[in-house]
This record gives structure tokens, sequence and C-alpha cells, in this order.
């Protein structure tokens, strides 16, 4: 009756906007997958295979419970002892018997021993439901864990009756409004060994522990959810030092704020090549490369210019070790050293193989969380993407979702080979990324040189421009490419082409220095001519006066003379006429 | 000790020579006066007088009243009769309608021919 009403009225709100209610679990990222917890109130199921984790889980709803959110808890366990259960907790630091001694939290191992039992005719479970009220009752609990009800079916031969204890005990629990957690074994076909889903129909949480190529990853999916919605995808989960944590795909949303405050990237003439400005805050930035490539030297540029504005760095290296990394940036004139000192860069090294995927990423969430980074590096990616590539994809989604939902400028370096496959690889990832940098060596005439492009930076109008990589002693240096009949030249070749063409030059220089001379020779030889040619002319025109002046002359000579002869004839008049 | 009802029934004299001579320390547990609870305790009264007279000690004890018995004995079944003494424990569930297997649980030989 109750629960009819209960049901009708649920309905009734899951049209409304106000959801069933629901009990958080404290569990990291469970309450966000069911979108506040398990059905305030019911019992909900709890399944999966041996090891998978089912009583962490429990532990941790009573625990969080007890600590978090104020509601007592009764445990009633049914495999291991009050204080096995409490020792087993303990490492991931909950202190158990505290809650015990301030009556926060009720433990009842609930021993069956079916050697010891001898059955003669009709009973019921009466025991259980007396045990259970009173724990209940003597903290006021308003969460119970059963951990592994099934427990029974093994210790009496009844089964009929032990269903209808099981169904009445489910009953009771949503009589007294326990939000419950019931482990479940798997069993072959069906969600758990004795069918218990039949009987809790609200919530069903399937665990799931599997090894892929030696590596676990620990799933888990919400079969059902009565009257509530809920992610329906399978969510890696990990029970490290802190508990029991979900990693829910945030990026069933795209909706992060964006940014659009530039940071520098630390090399000066990368900046340059976006807009001169470097990338958009809360970017991810994709370096790829080969190896040696110079892809750590670009990250420790980022990382030190980070620090060096007084912001926040996560460096998480999965190939070398802090000291190593900072010996090696030395060389090029970084000091890293100096921030981690200042706790400006947190340093997190670790082997890839250390943990499986969703370790290292859930690892990286926590190191973020803990240190507030503006900036989280991490070199590089491809170790981790030995396991399959999807499940890569989809674990950098999220870690990628997570990081720009917190304004944090991602920088994951990849190393990728030679023109190998892993070409696939790269596409994978970098369409999850904003920039991605490339970094190629280029052998020519022997020697390897380092290049570097923007090969996408989005939302910004990046260089198309691949330059010249240079280490120096004080940092990375791109220099502009020698472009020449569409060949990039690099190292020693853009040298030679350099001094080819200096050569060219002078001798074109050269060449036109002789014509200069040879002109001026001419010049001299044409002009030369002209001076002869001139004083040809010039001696030309002085016979020319002189047979002119010998004439004038003569006549004159011929004048006097004829005046002398006509002096001496004594005749004047007719001369004198004839004159004028 | 630390049942509220007591139905002690102190030998009333040493038992014949025999091997089985120790005295049965037996507690009934039970939750209220349920019919099954009721039917239990005749048989087993029944029991002890035809089999095991003068050789055992009853306690009933109603988990209803005392529930913290019920984790502290690890009761899960009702009714249940557990034979404490002698060592090892042994738990017969059930209205005990059965007399052989009763006494095969409390592991006694029939002294009634």
């Amino acid at each position: 009756m109750a629960r009819a009403s209960k049901r009708t009225k649920t309905v009734a709100a899951s049209r409304a906007f106000p959801q069933l209610k629901k009990s958080p679990s404290g569990i990291a990222g469970f309450d966000e997958i069911t979108g506040g917890g398990l059905p305030t109130g019911r019992p909900t199921i709890v399944c999966g295979g041996p090891g998978c984790g089912k009583t962490m889980f429990a532990m941790e709803f009573l625990i969080r419970g007890a600590t978090e959110f104020g509601e007592p808890g009764v445990l009633m366990t049914f495999e291991e002892t009050g204080e096995e259960i409490s020792r087993n907790v303990e490492s991931l630091g909950f202190n158990v018997q505290s809650l015990v001694d301030k009556k926060k939290l009720f433990l009842d191992y609930v021993r069956i021993e079916p050697s010891e039992i001898q059955e003669t005719g009709e009973y019921d479970l009466e025991g259980l439901f007396v045990r259970l009220e009173h724990a209940v009752e003597s903290v006021g609990a308003k969460r119970v864990a059963l951990d592994t009800v099934e427990a029974i079916f093994s210790g009496f031969g009844n089964p009929g009756m032990l269903r209808a204890e099981i169904r009445r005990l489910f009953r009771w629990l949503k009589d007294h409004g326990l939000t419950t957690v019931i482990t479940a074994e798997r069993g072959e076909r069906t969600l758990t060994r004795y069918g218990l889903e039949e009987y809790v129909s609200d919530c069903v949480v399937s665990l799931d522990h599997r090894v892929n190529d030696q590596i676990s990853t620990r799933r888990m999916r919400i079969v059902k959810y009565r009257g509530s919605s809920h992610g329906t995808d399978e969510y890696p989960f990990l029970i490290d030092k802190k508990g029991f944590s979900v990693l829910p795909l945030s990026s069933i949303r795209l909706d992060h704020k964006v940014s659009k405050d530039r940071i520098s990237s630390g090399i000066e003439d990368l900046d340059t090549m976006l807009e001169g400005l470097g990338f958009f805050r809360g970017s991810s930035i994709l370096v790829s490369g080969t190896s040696g490539s110079g892809k750590s030297t670009v990250a420790a540029h980022f990382a030190d210019e980070t620090c060096r504005s007084g912001k926040r760095a996560l460096y998480i290296a999965f190939e070398e070790s802090s000291a190593q990394v900072t010996r090696n940036m030395r060389s090029v004139g970084i000091n890293l050293a100096q921030y981690i000192k200042k706790g400006l860069l947190g340093f997190h090294a670790w082997r890839p193989s250390q943990h499986g995927l969703e370790m290292h990423l859930l690892r990286i969430h926590d190191l973020v969380d803990e240190f507030k980074p503006q900036v989280v590096i991490v070199d590089p990616i491809t170790n981790l993407i030995s396991a399959n590539l999807n499940e890569v994809h989809a674990m950098l989604m999220r870690l990628l979702d997570f990081l720009k939902d917190r304004q944090i400028t991602a920088m994951f370096t990849t190393l990728t080979a030679n023109r190998g496959a892993e070409e696939q690889t790269e596409v994978g990832i970098s369409s999850l990324t904003d920039t991605w940098i490339l970094l190629r060596d280029l052998e020519v005439n022997g020697e390897r040189n380092r290049c570097l492009y923007v090969l996408k930076s989005r939302g910004m109008a990046h260089s198309n421009q691949i330059r010249e990589f240079v280490l120096s002693r004080n940092g990375v240096r791109l220099l502009p490419a020698y472009v020449g009949s569409g060949t990039v030249y690099t190292g020693s070749a853009r040298l030679a082409q350099e001094a080819r063409e200096k050569a060219e030059a002078l001798r074109e220089q050269q060449q036109l220095e002789e014509k200069r001379k040879e002109f001026s020779a001419r010049r001299s030889a044409l002009e030369s001519q002209i001076a002869a040619l001139r004083s040809e002319l010039s001696s030309g025109e002085s016979e020319f006066a002189r047979l002119t002046r010998q004439r004038s002359e003569r006549q004159q000579r011929l004048a006097l003379d004829r005046e002398e002869m006509g002096k001496i004839r004594g005749v004047t008049p007719a001369n004198e006429v004839l004159n004028s | 000790m630390r049942s509220s009802k007591v139905k002690a029934k102190p030998p009333k004299a040493q038992a014949t020579g025999n091997a089985t001579d120790v005295v049965l320390e037996l507690r009934l547990y039970v939750a209220g006066q349920t019919p099954k609870s009721l039917i239990a305790l005749k048989n087993l009264k029944k029991i002890c007088e035809e089999h095991l007279q003068g050789r055992y000690r009853l306690h009933v004890i109603d988990l209803v009243k005392t529930p913290q018995l019920a984790q502290d004995d690890q009761i899960l079944a009702i009714p249940t009769l557990v034979r404490n003494l002698p060592q090892p424990i042994r738990k017969i569930i059930g209205d005990l309608s059965d007399t052989q297997r009763v006494l095969v649980g409390l592991d006694v030989r029939s002294q009634a021919k």
C-alpha cells in the first residue's frame, strides 16, 4: 500500500522537475551519473563478479553517509567479519571503529556455517529481522548495506522459504524507509546468481572487472534506475587510496566556458607563429613528434613560462624522473628546480605500466584537484596508448573535458613513429585537441635537423611556416627556414644554400664590374676616336682658313702689284671707278 | 546469564554410569509467541523428557525482548535450538518435529527403546 502510493508520487514527481528523492552516495562521480545518488528509502542492488568492488561500494556508501551526510548506517555482512571489513577499509583512510564507537555505524557479522546446522521442520529467518531491527534502532540508521545476502542460500536448504524471506526482507527495508545497498554475486546469465533483481526493481548497478592486454579496468553500469534518468554507459571506476571513484563522461554536455585570454608558450618564436600571442587559456595543445625531436623541451618551456609568471603548472612525466628532466632541461637554459622548490611546479613521474588507464587519469584528476594548476603537462601520453585506442580516446576526452571545465590549459606530448602506423593514433587524439604542434626530423645530408610547424590551431590565424627548431644553451629558437624551389633547407644544407647564394651574388657583381670596365674602355676608345676626328676636323678647318688667307693675300698682293704697276704707268682713275 | 526467561531444569540426580554423562546446555531461541516457536518448545520438552532426563539445562530466549543476543549468538533462523555444551556448538533449526534428527543433531544416542 505504502509502496503503491510512493510509486504514483514518483511518477507524478518525475514529470515535474524535482525527481525521485535521492540520497547522495558520496562516491566520487557516482552521484553525477545517477543525478544525485541512490533512491532514498529503497533498496539498490550492486552486482558483479568476485573482486569487482561490491563490498567497497557498500562500505563507502555507509561511511560517507555517516561522515558527510549525517545518516548513520548498518552494515550486515555475511562473508567477512566486522574486523576484517574495518581493516580492509582502513587502508582507504576510513576509521570504522571510531564510527562504531560514535554510534554512527553498526556492524553485524552474520556467520552462516552449514555444517553446524541441522534442520528439522519449519523455520523462518525472523532472527535476521530481529538483528536488523535492533541494529537500525540502536544507531538510528538511515542507510543499510547487506553484503552479500545471498550467502543465506548456501546456509539453508529451503529455497522456497528463503525466497519468501528475501522478499519479506526487501519489503521490510522499504517500509522502514531505509536506503539500502544489497550486494550480489553475478550469475551465469543473470545479473545475480539467485535472481535477486526480481525482488529489487528500483535500482540495479552492475560492476565489472575485466582484463585486457594484462591491464585491468573496472567498469560500472547503471542497469536500471526506476523513476530517474541516468547515464547508461559503462563508466570506468577505480578503487584507490581515497576510495571508490567513478569517472563520469562529463562531455555529455559540450558547453565549457571558453576564454579569449592568451598565454605564452614560453618560446617567443612559437608565440609569433600563433598571432604573436600564444595559446588560448583553457585550450589543449598536442605536441607530437618522433623521438628526440624536442617535445619535452617544448613542454618544459611552457612549464617554465607558466611558473615564471607566477602560475602553477603540473608536470606529469611518464618517461623520465623529475631529477632527470630538471637536469636535462638545464642544458637548454631552463631551470625547473627553482619552481619545484617554490611550489609552483608540481612534478610527478610514474611508470605508465604502473596502473591501468583509468588509474592514471584518476591520479591526474586527484593531482589537479589538489594542486590547482593553471597548466597541466603530460609527457608523453603515448605510453598510455598501448591499450585499446577507443578507450584511450574516451579517457583523454574525459581528461580534456575535466581540464577544460576548470579552464586549465593542457599540453600533451605524443611520440610518433617515423611515417608509421601511429599517424592514425595521432589523428585519433588530435581531433580532441585545439592546437597541434608538430615536430619533425628531417634527415638530409648526413644530419638530422628539427623542424616545427603548427598543424592546426583552432580560433587563431596561425603561421603556416615550417620553421627550423634549434636547441641552444638559451633554449629553443625557431629560425626562419630557407625555402627555395619548394624545399625546406635546414642545418648545413641551409648553410650550403646560403653560401651558394652568396657566391652567386659575388659572381654577378664581378660580372657587372667587368662589364663596367669593358664599357669604360670602349668609351675611352670612342672618345679618343672622337678626339681624332675632331682634330681632323679642326686641321681641315685651319687648312681651309690658310688657303682662304693665302688667296686673299695673293689678291691683295695682286692688287698692290697692280697699283704699283699703275703708279709706274701713271694710270689711276679707271681703276678707282672699277673698284667702287 | 543474559537470558531473560529461564526455564532451568537442574539435574535431578547424577546420571547413570554412561559415557554420555555430560550435562547438555541447551538454548531455544524464539521470537515472540509464534506458532512455530510454541510447537518447537513443546517438541523440545517432549524430547528432553523422553531422552535426556536429568542430563540437560534449557534456557528459552525470546529475541523480541533481547534482540542483542541474536547477534551475539549468531541466530538467523527461528526457532533455533543451540547446544552450547559440550563443545562444539551445534545448531538445530526448525520446529523440532523430527525427533530422530534432533537427537542426531544434539549428538545423543537415544536411551529410550
